[in-house]
């Protein structure tokens, strides 16, 4: 669904993050006096590899991706031909009317495709928890589409939803209704990409919640049901207001992965307005922030504006995350 | 980005957490029919396109778009699968997809597993430093590092070359985060201790002690990275140029591209790719119960 390629998004990280705590930490500590105390060279080794990786292919980049948003970069002249324009790209971005429209649509496929989809996952996760038999099937059936390739959930759905002969429009005029143009209308494509993110990720987020759930411990309910709370009550009272940490997490993710799409729109749609005047589908009505970012910096090769872009979206990203925190911040306070 | 995701290494004994208890009684046997409905339509919906990605991969595109469609697997896939493989170098793509995959995984998983193993268990000038650096930009989205690591690979004179593929993906924040998380609470002390005493330097410890102990999380890992670069599309999108080197995922999207009318054969090809991927996740998916910890401190 995104561009987070590999080193995207933290999904186990909240079961990481809560192993880390509870039990104080005991550290190895370097030898002063020999013994049967830990030499540091073969420490230093060990991380050496990774971080000389790391340093080549993420900080440099990083960097190197900064300045390249303060420069005019020509595919002639190559690094050396390139050209310091203080601000200029930054000033263009905020006056680009396409990028505007890419922010939108990405916040469109954002509402539509995450709080259905986590509300959704809320639920499955609360019945696969109150079944006993079939547990680990529907687990790993939930799972499924989430292991299954982005390129080929869009080719499975771009089928389904095809206008003219598409299962879905089938159905719908054999029960007498109108097929809907399903590629070409704005809302309709923002609909489809969202369709496709809520079919890939709501397993993945009913089982976050199912282990959060499952670490409830069993007397709260048992204690709310001597009280006379049913099973829905119990619900509203207990189980959601002990998921905060997991419900504020699954949506800090999927805020981050979801405004960030990219394959979904580019499979479907095309990037390349060279070859396909209707990227980003008709009207650009399914070009997102990141599909922009690819089409400015890969098929257009202008790699300045496309830096100045990827830090544009970054902001976006960031804005929405922060909001996100402050509204979980508010509910703490009530 | 598929991002599997099973419970840390506590919840991993998820199974013996305590269960709410239950006293079967008529009405609750009726009341827990409920959730199965409910979960069986979602189930239903989960693998409906599974379903008919494979009644249109065995039907032609005729056929499937007739009114009525047909909506049971027909006879067609040999024929499909075989147009397939006229209009792309399937196999090629499968072993760049597939070395990828496999080179990077264990790649990961070596030089993760030590440098997570360093920060989990040994105190070291600059330890908060360099782990603070890494949480850091593990933070920041991709594309803001996607041009120049482009840019990187042409000075190397990488592009179009699958070498592109595997050594970008190796410096991976996520796999050391998620392995110093792991070892830090299932490593135990005490038997790191009595291999020290039996003159074991760090990386023996590593791999007597931390990697034997460390295997369901590493499991984890090796499923999330080989998935991750199994189903990559944007990073292989961009660096292979050459139409003769292609993974599965960029074939695929260039057979849609291509001949998407012919929606049978896209099927047939999508589903091909996406086998190997669902082998590989339901047998390994069997790792996750194990408890590598169970045993080693009595």
């Amino acid at each position: 669904m995104t561009l987070t390629a590999p080193s995207g998004a933290a999904g186990p990280g909240a079961a990481a993050a809560s192993a880390g705590r509870g039990r104080k930490k005991r550290l190895i500590r370097p030898a002063r006096t020999g013994g049967s105390q830990q030499r540091l060279g073969p420490v230093y080794l060990a991380i050496t590899p990774f971080f000389a990786l790391f340093g080549v292919f993420v900080l440099v980049p990083v960097v190197f991706s900064i300045w390249l948003s303060f420069q005019k970069y020509s595919v002639l002249g190559g690094i050396g031909g390139s050209e310091f324009v203080g601000l200029r790209n930054f000033e263009f971005l905020v006056q680009d009317a396409t990028f505007r429209r890419a922010i939108v649509n990405s916040l469109l496929i954002w509402v539509l495709g995450t709080f259905p989809m986590l509300a959704m996952a809320l639920v499955v996760a609360a019945m696969i928890n109150s079944v006993t038999k079939l547990k680990s099937f529907y687990r790993l059936a939930y799972f499924l589409p989430n292991v299954t390739s982005i390129v080929a959930v869009t080719l499975f759905f771009g089928a389904l939803f095809s206008e003219q002969f598409g299962l879905i429009n089938q159905a719908l005029e054999g029960l007498g209704l109108s097929g809907v143009p399903w590629l070409t209308d704005p809302w309709a494509m923002k609909v489809v990409v969202a369709t496709l993110i809520t079919w890939q990720w709501c397993g993945y987020n009913a089982i976050l919640y199912l282990a959060g759930m499952q670490a409830i411990p069993g007397e709260v309910y048992e204690a709310a049901a001597l009280d006379g709370a049913g099973p829905v009550r119990q619900f509203w009272s207990i189980t959601l207001p002990l998921l905060r940490p997991v419900v504020l997490f699954t949506t800090v993710i999927s805020t981050i992965t979801t405004l960030q799409t990219f394959t979904e729109p580019q499979v479907l749609f095309g990037s390349n307005t060279a070859v396909n005047p209707n990227s980003g589908g008709p009207g650009q009505g399914a070009l997102t922030m990141v599909l922009y970012f690819y089409q400015q910096a890969f098929n257009n090769n202008d790699y300045g504006y496309g830096a100045a872009i990827a830090m544009g979206v970054f902001a976006v990203v960031l804005v929405f995350v922060v909001i996100n925190f402050r509204l979980a911040r508010t509910g703490d306070d009530r | 980005m598929a991002v599997p995701t099973l419970p840390g290494p506590e919840a991993a004994s998820g199974p013996a957490a305590p269960a709410p208890r239950r006293r079967p009684s008529a009405a609750a046997r009726r009341r827990s029919l409920l959730p199965h409905l409910v979960l069986w339509v979602g189930v239903l919906a989960a693998l409906f396109p599974f379903y008919w990605s494979v009644v249109m991969a065995t039907n032609t595109t005729r056929d499937i778009f007739s009114t009525p469609p047909k909506l049971v697997p027909g006879t067609h896939l040999l024929e499909n699968i075989s147009n397939v493989f006229a209009r792309i170098d399937f196999f090629g793509a499968l072993a760049n997809t597939a070395v990828v995959a496999v080179v990077t995984t264990v790649l990961v998983l070596t030089l993760d597993s030590l440098a997570a193993f360093a920060f989990a268990k040994f105190e070291f000038p600059g330890r908060r430093v360099l782990f603070g650096l890494l949480l850091l930009l593990f933070m920041l989205p991709a594309q803001l590092s996607l041009i120049p690591q482009f840019l990187i690979m042409r000075e190397l004179g990488w592009i179009g070359q699958i070498q592109a593929l595997v050594v970008p993906a190796l410096a991976n924040a996520f796999g050391v985060f998620w392995m110093r998380q792991y070892m830090s609470t299932s490593v135990p002390d005490e038997v790191l201790d009595a291999s020290r005493l039996d003159g074991c330097g760090f990386f023996r410890q590593w791999w007597h002690v931390a990697v034997p102990t460390a295997r369901p999380g590493l499991a984890f890992l090796a499923i999330y990275t080989f998935v991750a670069s199994w189903n990559d599309y944007v990073w292989p999108l961009i660096v292979l140029v050459n139409p003769q080197v292609q993974t599965l995922q960029t074939s695929l999207a260039q057979l849609n591209v291509a001949f998407g009318t012919d929606y049978s054969m896209v099927m047939a090809g999508a589903l091909m790719a996406i086998i190997p991927i669902m082998a590989a996740f339901l047998f390994l998916s069997r790792w996750f119960v194990a408890d590598g910890t169970a045993g080693a401190v009595k």
